[in-house]
């Protein structure tokens, strides 16, 4: 059976100009041409007037030495010694441990404000509720001049410090904190440790498995802390306990020796947590309030306690809302810690955008190196974000 | 992110400004000056309540406008951190920075600037509390200390310290009102900068008389205006207004007087004047340019007694900014 058409009834053959895939990709390609010229355009434009204003370019500032003194420094760096390579370093471990730190404290305190705005305790629903709604409607930079100035005048000057015992100090230039000093034989510790982590995950998986079995529960918490500090302690005391500490000392002007914890970071941290958590807060309870009420219903008519059914039924299921949106509030974290250089924080835009750029006055090359450092960090949070995701991602079985 | 969109801005304006560089030409047409100044430091660069600038920077940027607009309040004053001046004026933002900025060989070559001359013979200092019991920089062994960022100063203090081998603790920040309030608020034993405006700054801090300057100067920072490569003519003009100012001075030509120099027959005072040559016009100018910045503005003594000297509150001996002729280092070459 055959049910071609006669040629005569098929439809003319468009023109090629009429085909819209043709056009469709007519037009990507002229768009793709005009944004090509432009970006052309301005960077041989930028090189040419670099070159006539005599403005020094490429990357070689990169090995020459910085000379200037950064007041918190994860690796070893001097002024004399170290590079702009090495400045553009510090900077950068400074803005990661002050982001990294922030989204754990902002997550643990905005889970437990977005909860807490959904209690049915009156108070503490309110109290969330007016932390969220203050916090989130000022400006990042003033919260940070405000944590900054409170941390300045409220602690005592460093001749009146506040002595807190073994050894700790608390002034206006930061917490003093003893140094640990590792001996030999302190590695058993550390082996233990390990080896608690790797005994605490294993008894997780099992405890997880009987109950699927068995219906009955393990006491997963006590056995887990009992393996990841218990066992460490165990056998450092076992050993000899190997440790010793580097005592702050007051000096002439300042407390040196032991390590120490800038007013500067504790600030920028305290801001940045705090300021994030109240957006965090509203994520979570959106995603709370998308799981339908039935949930929770039909697991307190199983018998489960409301901690257990948050826990095991709400959450898991408000995840797969939240995570998405919580991707971007760790963004915009890691992104606002830049404000970093109202308050004195050597983070990478103060030192690098601001000492480095300054001093070599090759603004071209530093700003597009930042740029592309802030879009590495924001594209591999991304990207963890969205391998959790699709781990939480419903699977229908 | 705000100081970072400042700076990409700026970056902008340098991929997109074109490729003339008649800076004279553009401040005509604007019928403005766009001045590059400090906007926080009294006796170099403030605007008042009334948002009238003064200082002896404003007054330069003044003194420009006098001679090339004739009106030495057609002047739009860009306050600018010491951090982002450079790049301000290398993207065309202003025209001139006079922002009390030390001359250095890297500023004056591979950031793509030029020093047009001195104003100010400065050098760094420290300010300390008083109950530190400190009489000397060498004594500040261990101590924390308090700089603004992107400054010679920044660089100077880790020299100083190295070079003595003192221990040394800094906190950096952006501008100079957070440095002061913090070093007040106990954040540092030292605060340091440019010794002229210690004296500024001191005025700032709650109990001024709680803390004394030391009498170290640990650099040499000659702070002068400058402007953009590649625009020889604007380097010229904003260079000799300035040897204007000291040449006024030395030739005795102040506001009071000025009329009588205009009748004098000495002939220093008449290629001054305009009354002979033609030296304004060789400048780009008219014959009268430099009575107008003696008129509008006065002469280099004159600004510097009002606004840093003992005419004002900073109350600074004029030192080595005294002409040459009078113990100073200041000296100007001869208009001819």
């Amino acid at each position: 059976m055959s049910t071609d058409l006669p040629a005569s009834a098929r439809p003319a053959p468009v023109i090629f100009y009429n085909d819209p895939r043709v056009r469709s990709i007519a037009y990507q390609v002229a768009l793709c041409a005009v944004v090509a010229f432009l970006v052309y355009g301005a960077a041989s434009n930028a090189i040419e007037n670099l070159a006539r204003a005599r403005i020094a370019s490429g990357f070689g500032f990169w090995d020459q030495i910085a000379g200037f003194d950064i007041s918190q420094t994860l690796i070893e760096y001097s002024s004399r010694g170290s590079t702009y390579g090495r400045a553009f370093w510090v900077g950068l471990l400074n803005t990661l441990l002050v982001a990294g730190i922030g989204i754990v404290f902002a997550t643990i305190l905005g889970f437990a404000i977005g909860i807490s705005r959904l209690s049915s305790n009156w108070l503490l629903a309110k109290v969330a509720g007016c932390y969220v709604e203050l916090i989130r409607n000022l400006p990042l930079l003033l919260q940070l001049l405000f944590w900054y100035n409170a941390v300045l005048k409220t602690l005592p000057d460093i001749r009146d410090s506040i002595s807190i015992g073994w050894g700790i100090f608390l002034n206006n230039r930061g917490l003093f904190l003893p140094t640990p000093i590792f001996k030999h034989g302190f590695g058993g510790a550390e082996i233990a440790l390990f080896v608690g982590i790797a005994g605490g995950v294993a008894y997780r998986i099992w405890a997880r498995r009987q109950q699927e079995r068995t219906g009955r529960q393990a006491p997963v918490l006590w056995v887990t802390l009992a393996l990841v500090i218990g066992l460490p302690l165990a056998t450092f005391i076992v050993s000899g306990a190997p440790l010793s500490f580097e005592f702050p000392q007051a000096g002439r002007f300042n407390i040196t020796g032991g390590s120490e914890v800038l007013p500067e970071f504790v600030a920028l941290l305290f801001g940045l947590s705090v300021y994030t958590a109240a957006f965090i807060a509203e994520v979570v309870r959106a995603g709370i309030l998308a799981v339908s009420r039935g949930q929770t219903e039909a697991a307190f008519s199983l018998g489960l306690r409301p901690g257990p059914t948050l826990r095991l039924i709400v959450v898991p299921q408000a995840m797969r809302v939240i995570i998405p949106p919580l991707t971007s509030q760790y963004l915009n974290l890691t992104k606002n810690s830049s404000l970093a250089v109202a308050i004195g924080y050597p983070d990478l835009v103060q030192v690098f955008t601001g000492t480095v750029l300054n001093q070599t006055g090759q603004a071209v090359e530093v700003v597009a190196i930042t740029m592309l450092v802030y879009l590495v960090i924001s594209l591999v949070t991304s990207l963890l974000m969205n391998v959790y995701n699709s781990r939480m991602a419903l699977r229908e079985r | 992110m705000k100081r970072f969109t400042t700076i990409l801005a700026l970056l902008l304006a340098v991929v997109a400004q074109s490729a003339s560089a008649q800076t004279l030409k553009a401040v005509k047409d604007r019928g403005m000056l766009n001045c590059g100044a400090n906007g926080s430091l009294a006796g170099f660069g403030l605007p008042d309540a009334q948002g009238k600038w003064t200082g002896l920077d404003v007054d330069f940027c003044r003194a420009i406008a006098a001679a090339v607009l004739n009106d030495a309040e057609k002047v739009k004053y860009v306050p600018l951190s010491a951090k982002d001046r450079f790049t301000a004026l290398q993207s065309g933002e202003v025209d001139v920075l006079a922002r009390n900025t030390t001359w250095t060989s890297s500023r004056d070559t591979s950031l793509g600037l030029n020093f047009t001359g001195v104003n100010y013979y400065d050098g760094q200092g420290f300010m300390v509390r008083k109950s530190l019991k400190v009489n000397s920089a060498l004594e500040l062994n261990g101590a924390s200390v308090c700089v603004q960022q992107g400054t010679t100063t920044e660089l100077n203090l880790a020299d100083y310290f190295g070079a003595n081998k003192m221990q040394l603790k800094t906190v950096t920040f952006a501008s100079s009102n957070e440095a002061v309030k913090a070093y007040d608020a106990g954040r540092c034993d030292a605060y340091t900068t440019d010794a002229s405006a210690l004296y500024a700054e001191r005025l700032r801090v709650a109990t001024p008389d709680d803390h004394i300057i030391l009498p170290e100067i640990i650099s040499k920072e000659p702070l002068g205006p400058a402007v953009r490569h590649g625009d020889d003519q604007w380097f010229d003009i904003v260079k000799w207004t300035l040897f204007a100012m000291m040449n006024a001075e030395e030739l005795n030509i102040s506001t009071k007087n000025l009329d009588e120099a205009l009748k004098s027959t000495n002939p220093e005072i008449k290629r001054f004047v305009g009354t002979e040559g033609n030296f304004g016009e060789q400048l780009g100018l008219t014959k009268e340019w430099a009575v107008r910045i003696v008129k509008q503005v006065g002469n280099y003594g004159e600004s510097f007694e009002r606004n840093v000297g003992l005419g004002s509150p900073l109350k600074i001996e004029r030192g080595l900014n005294k002409l040459w002729t009078k113990g100073g280092i200041q000296y100007a070459p001869p208009i001819r």
